[in-house]
């Protein structure tokens, strides 16, 4: 029988894959692959809505997700970073968004199938991917009026939740909110998937939570200390709470200690492959960033490694040898007394 | 290793709070509240949001750890009101770095507040008044929130009044709270209902008891949960008798605190403390509290009488004379009285073995008291300095006897053979106003309150060269220094002393403060200069925890060590943000000038050109132009005048300050302490380029003004203003300047040393100063109306003089629109200063005396106050250019504006 997550994060530390969109470049992909024969007379440009490809051109993105797998992904992340309607805005797609998590969560299910046809064997999880949206709750657009907010809790969190059920429907393991800059857009997430399971009735899946620290004061975007944003998430009772995006490995380090002090739950961390350079490119390279993410492992602050923007398959094959040689870090007990 | 997680209750603004076993009772702020704060409501009715950020905000300076917002208001659309508040307070990180409890009677309310908070909030209250089923609802909303709750002891029968039913509701809630709706126990707060007592009504005797009782049984049945509790409605009876209802309050929280009270909305400044009430009042106050006497409430309405009728001063009635020495001696200390100390202290030195027994026991401990308060708020900057007075004519008192005694231990040392062994003393700490500046009432605030709490302070005064400080600290091996100063110029001057104190080895640490320091700049400037410690202090509250933390050996490398990575932060955000604030080329901000139209703008003569002399200007008229607030804000209490009077927390300490400064005022004007000495003019004048003006004195002789120009990139229509704009090119317009001074202070300044009266000698500095800028108020009155007369028709309130509402302004050299401090020499020459208002400028171009003021006048009625702001090199480089300047040397001198590092 298949293994519950649970019970493969007391055994071992599981790797999470890396970046989709530095994969994706790669194709060189054209506004007409993008459209494919079903947009093709879309009103508005769509190059670049990397999600809209689960629907076009799932191949490629089936192809992306066995990569990953194949260098040794436990957790692969289904394309769906922007597929909510208020992203979608941008492409004037909103009325797609369910869709689009159908269809990445299929692409991803079929990775999955192929790989275990192919390797048999061990436990692969999908994480439905859930972005962090392009406006804000917690800050103002325009300086001059602090007040003002482009969207409202209720709007964030009737968007997330039909990417929710989406995702759901489209039969993923568990839920990854992800790249938090703003921690009331991830409760406005968290408040989605406790009211969906609710209404639903079905079994709530796991969740998986993971803020960006964005520069070296060690707080989130909107203000927040490290251990503020673990309290102010806490109660979406985690699967794991981690760290992704905006540092790399070297810069994302004291937080992720420090984040294994505090947590009751699991941690996870997928830094980008270093800070970019001058060109805006991620040229750390797989070893460089594996043996930084070694020593995590060693010192016990982990349980779920991979990557983020500029990873690639070989960063996480790296990262993957490095880290089976040791313990995950164990599952905190949380005392029940106060004595 | 496997760890563990405790269940504390943990809340989040931007910054956490994690409430321990060990943490102390936590202070909820109650002001921004609009059904408890009548000027709060005031100011959200009339959407002056801003204000209301600032009464917020004072609740956070004040000690508040979380943040009660309460918006029920039948005037107010409460969601509306609620989203606002809470939207704009995510925008001040002062603030919204403690925890939100969102307040309401009406669950919209709240629920709207949640959903602008992203940190964990507690929400006020839900309960089963309506029923188990809309508990259970409201539960899971706000557990979907993440926010921990209030359960008030209510439910379909009412709210609960007695120890029984509040336990038995209670019970009930959590069994729903942690079986149905999956809340962890440590997220349920109760609030088990504080009901008024002595009211009359004999039912209503034991709800103290009822409470405190409760408390202590919900925290035995259910250890995780919390207990709070509005504690003012404990009193409502007694409305009006603040002294009574303080005590109550006291009493009150003491029982209620030990039973397990963790958490209460209350006005922690107004609470008088336990230990120190009247203890007649006391003992009634636990009387009807814990309902021991039938006769209770009577007894406390007769007190309450008494108290009323001879006001709160006097029924405090001299029964404490009546006590032992070492509770009169701490009486006299924590209450600034001086009557008796000298009796009191000969009284203790008989008692004890020797006299620096008395200093180390009974005047220590008082000291103690009065630091602990101070420290925790419940105590005021004017209180501590009244304490020091009383503490060091104590001290003074025992002086000789200690000295006597000094001389018989050596001479028995001497006679015995063996050496004489000093004591190690307290730890010393040098202060000093650096070179060029004189200002110090700060300084010796800071002096004031370290001396309060056992430092030896040797204070150098003002205008203390580096090497003075430095010769000084060796000799008298002192183990801190700390320098202040109130001009810019003594930045430059504090880095250069830090810079010494390097090269000479010095490896004591060094304390930064005054009116022009910042965090900022000892992170950028001072301490990357001297490596053995710099810690920038706010203000004289804050020195003793540094000064504490600094002197300890064991806390030091840890403290200093935060210090420095904070710093270090600091100084390479600093360096990442100025690469990100794009100035304009200077070319740039000089095309988009302030445009006035010149050609509808015909300048007005002034009566007269050249100067006028005021050799002794009465000051009963000067007084009439004081304002107050900056008088408060000098003995650091903050808030508006006159509101600060009957501010809630600290109105009667600001209210006893008045009215002291008022008869200190009337005093120094009977009996002519000072003289008001100053000087104006007004000269023609016109814009010979965009920012030069030229003037041209009474002998014809021609002056060039140099101003500068704001260069950061504003919004499409904002100008990039220059004072240059305000002056008419090539016509003839005019410009105006003044200098004002306070004259005669030192003798009173040295008198008050010598009397050991520190509350005295602050009192007058700070009241000079005052005098001063009142001057400055009252003659740029007169210029307008009268000298230069372009506003004849005037007619404003001293409160709209001091919201200049007036046309024209008066603009400082060194200040924030002219920042360039050497254009004063142009402006000393123009009105023969020195000779005409007795000022003379030092080194650094701060004035003397220190209460004195300058500036231009500008008429235009667009002419208006600007900072300048940051300026980038090509200005610098034009300005030098134009000034005929060594660039570093005007560098030097506009530091603080530069963009760049030079």
């Amino acid at each position: 029988m298949k293994k519950t997550i649970r019970e493969c994060l007391n055994e071992r530390i599981l790797i999470i894959d890396g970046a989709m969109g530095t994969m994706i470049q790669q194709y060189k992909l054209e506004e007409k692959d993008y459209r494919g024969a079903r947009f093709k007379d879309w009103h508005k440009d769509v190059k670049g809505n990397n999600d809209l490809l689960s629907i076009t051109q799932p191949q490629i993105i089936q192809a992306i997700h066995l990569k990953y797998l194949e260098s040794g992904a436990d957790i692969i992340e289904t394309n769906t970073f922007s597929s909510t309607s208020i992203a979608q805005a941008d492409y004037d797609m909103q009325s797609l968004a369910y869709e689009l998590n159908v269809a990445a969560a299929h692409c991803a299910r079929k990775a999955v199938d192929d790989f275990m046809s192919n390797n048999g064997g061990s436990e692969k999880f999908i994480a439905g991917a859930i972005g962090p949206l392009n406006k804000t709750l917690s800050l103002s657009p325009d300086v001059n009026n602090p007040g003002f907010r482009s969207v409202t809790f209720d709007e964030v969190a009737d968007a997330y939740y039909e990417q929710i059920r989406g995702l759901s429907d489209g039969g993923v393991d568990l839920l990854l909110v992800e790249t938090i800059f703003d921690t009331l857009n991830a409760k406005a997430a968290i408040y989605a998937i406790k009211k969906y399971f609710r209404d639903t009735k079905k079994q709530e899946l796991p969740i998986m939570i993971s803020g960006t620290i964005t520069d070296a004061s060690g707080r989130t975007l909107s203000g927040q200390t490290l251990e503020a944003f673990y309290i102010s998430v806490s109660h979406a009772n985690p699967l794991s709470v981690g760290l992704n995006c905006a540092l790399g490995a070297k810069e994302m380090r004291p937080h992720i200690e420090e984040l294994s002090e505090i947590a009751g739950c699991y941690t996870s961390a997928y830094p980008n492959a270093g800070l970019p350079n001058a060109f805006g490119e991620y040229d750390e390279q797989p070893d460089e960033t594996a043996h930084i993410i070694e020593e995590w492992a060693k010192e016990g602050f982990v349980n779920i490694v991979g990557g983020c923007c500029g990873t690639t398959p070989d960063h996480i094959k790296h990262i993957a040898e490095q880290v089976k040689k040791f313990e995950a870090r164990k599952l905190p007990v949380s005392e029940k007394e106060l004595v | 290793m496997t760890k563990n997680i405790k269940p504390f209750l943990r809340l989040s603004g931007l910054e956490p709070l994690v409430v321990r076993p060990e943490s102390l009772f936590i202070n909820i702020g109650e002001r921004t509240n609009v059904t408890g704060s009548k000027k709060f409501a005031r100011l959200i009715r009339s959407d002056n949001y801003e204000e209301a950020l600032s009464v917020a905000r004072q609740q956070v300076e004040g000690g508040a750890q979380i943040l009660d917002v309460n918006m029920d208001d039948a005037l107010l659309d409460g969601e509306k009101a609620m989203t606002t508040f809470l939207n704009l307070l995510q925008a001040e990180p002062d603030i919204a770095k403690i925890p939100v409890m969102i307040d309401s009677s009406k669950f919209n309310i709240i629920e709207a507040g949640l959903k602008c908070v992203q940190g964990k909030c507690i929400v006020n209250s839900i309960s089963m008044k309506e029923g188990e089923e809309k508990f259970l609802e409201q539960a899971f909303i706000c557990k979907s929130y993440g926010a921990a709750v209030i359960v008030m002891a209510f439910d379909e029968k009412g709210q609960a009044d007695t120890k029984d039913r509040k336990v038995e509701i209670c019970q009930r809630a959590y069994k729903i709270l942690t079986e149905q709706a999956g809340f962890h126990p440590e997220d349920i707060i109760f609030d088990p209902n504080i009901f008024a007592i002595a009211t009359g009504i004999e039912e209503h005797n034991n709800y103290g008891v009822d409470f405190i009782e409760a408390t202590r049984e919900i925290k035995r049945l259910m250890p995780l949960t919390k207990v709070s509790g509005g504690v003012s409605n404990v009193s409502f009876s007694f409305r009006g008798n603040d002294t009574v209802r303080e005590a109550m309050h006291a009493v009150f929280l003491y029982h209620a605190i030990r039973a397990g009270m963790d958490m209460g909305i209350v006005n922690a400044g107004q609470l008088e403390i336990y230990e120190q009430i009247d203890p007649e009042l006391k003992e009634l106050c636990e009387d009807v509290v814990l309902n021991r006497k039938e006769d209770a409430t009577d007894k406390l309405l007769a007190f309450a009488d008494t108290v009323k009728s001879k006001g709160k001063a006097i029924a405090k009635d001299e029964a404490w004379r009546n006590e032992e020495v070492e509770k009169r001696l701490s009486h006299s200390l924590v209450n600034g009285i001086t009557d008796y100390i000298d009796e009191d202290t000969e009284e203790a030195r008989l008692k004890y073995p020797n006299p620096l027994d008395v200093i180390e026991g009974p005047l220590m401990d008082g000291m103690n008291v009065v630091g602990d308060l101070f420290g925790s708020g419940k105590m005021f900057l004017p209180q501590v300095v009244k304490s020091a007075r009383v503490m060091k004519k104590s001290v003074n008192y025992l002086f000789p006897f200690i000295e006597a005694e000094k001389e018989e231990r050596k001479q028995a040392h001497i006679a015995a053979g063996t050496v004489n062994e000093e004591g190690a003393g307290p730890a010393k700490i040098l202060m000093a106003t650096v070179k060029g500046d004189v200002h110090d009432i700060g300084k010796n605030i800071v002096g004031v309150v370290l001396g309060c709490n056992g430092y030896e302070v040797i204070d150098l005064g003002v205008m203390v060269p580096a090497e003075k400080i430095l010769q000084t600290a060796k000799e008298k091996n002192v183990d801190m220094i700390g320098l202040s100063g109130l001009i810019t110029p003594s930045l430059d001057e504090m880095v250069h002393v830090a810079k010494e104190m390097k090269r000479n080895n010095f490896t004591i640490p060094l304390m930064i403060g005054g009116a022009t320091t910042s965090r900022l700049h000892t992170a950028v400037r001072i301490a990357p200069e001297f490596d053995n410690g710099v810690v920038h202090v706010l203000d004289a509250s804050r020195s003793v925890s540094v000064a504490g933390s600094l002197l300890n050996k064991e806390t030091k490398p840890e403290f200093l060590g935060g210090i420095k990575s904070e710093y270090e932060k600091l100084k390479k955000d600093f360096g990442n943000k100025k690469s990100a604030k794009s100035l304009l080329p200077f070319s740039e901000s000089v095309k988009n000038k302030y445009q006035i139209n010149w050609e509808n703008f015909t300048p007005v003569k002034p009566s007269f050109t050249g100067t006028k002399v005021f050799e002794d200007y009465d000051l009963n008229e000067i007084y009439e132009y004081l304002d107050w607030q900056p008088f408060f804000i000098a003995w650091e209490m903050h808030g508006k005048f006159p509101q600060i009077l009957s501010d809630e927390t600290i109105g009667s300490a600001a209210t006893k300050l008045y009215e002291e400064a008022q008869l200190f005022l009337k005093k120094i004007i009977k009996e002519k302490w000072l003289t008001a000495k100053g000087v104006v003019g007004f000269w023609e004048a016109n814009a010979v380029s965009n920012d030069s003006v030229e003037v041209k004195n009474q002998d014809g002789k021609k002056l060039q003004l140099e101003f500068l120009r704001q260069q950061m990139k504003k919004a499409p229509g904002q100008p990039n203003m220059s004072l240059a704009d305000f002056i008419k090119p090539g016509a003839a317009d005019y410009i105006g300047a003044f200098a004002v001074s306070i004259h005669g202070i030192e003798p009173h300044i040295e008198r008050f040393n010598k009397e050991f009266d520190d509350y005295g000698k602050i009192m007058l500095q700070a009241l000079a100063d005052r005098l001063a800028e009142a001057f400055a108020e009252l003659l740029h009155a007169r210029a307008r109306k009268e000298f230069w007369g372009y506003a004849t028709s005037e007619h404003l309130s001293a409160k709209e003089l001091i919201e200049e509402k007036y046309s024209g302004i008066r603009p400082a050299p060194g200040y924030p629109a002219c920042p360039d401090h050497t254009e004063k020499y142009k402006l000393f020459e123009l009105l023969n200063a020195t000779e005409n208002a007795g000022i003379t400028l030092t080194e650094s171009l701060a004035m003397y005396p220190a209460s004195s003021v300058c500036g231009w006048y500008f008429a235009h009625p667009e002419s208006k106050y600007f900072g300048i702001g940051k300026i980038a090199k090509d200005q610098v480089e034009d300005y030098a250019n134009r000034k005929n300047m060594p660039l570093e040397d005007i560098e030097r001198w506009l530091r603080p504006q530069l963009d760049y590092e030079t």
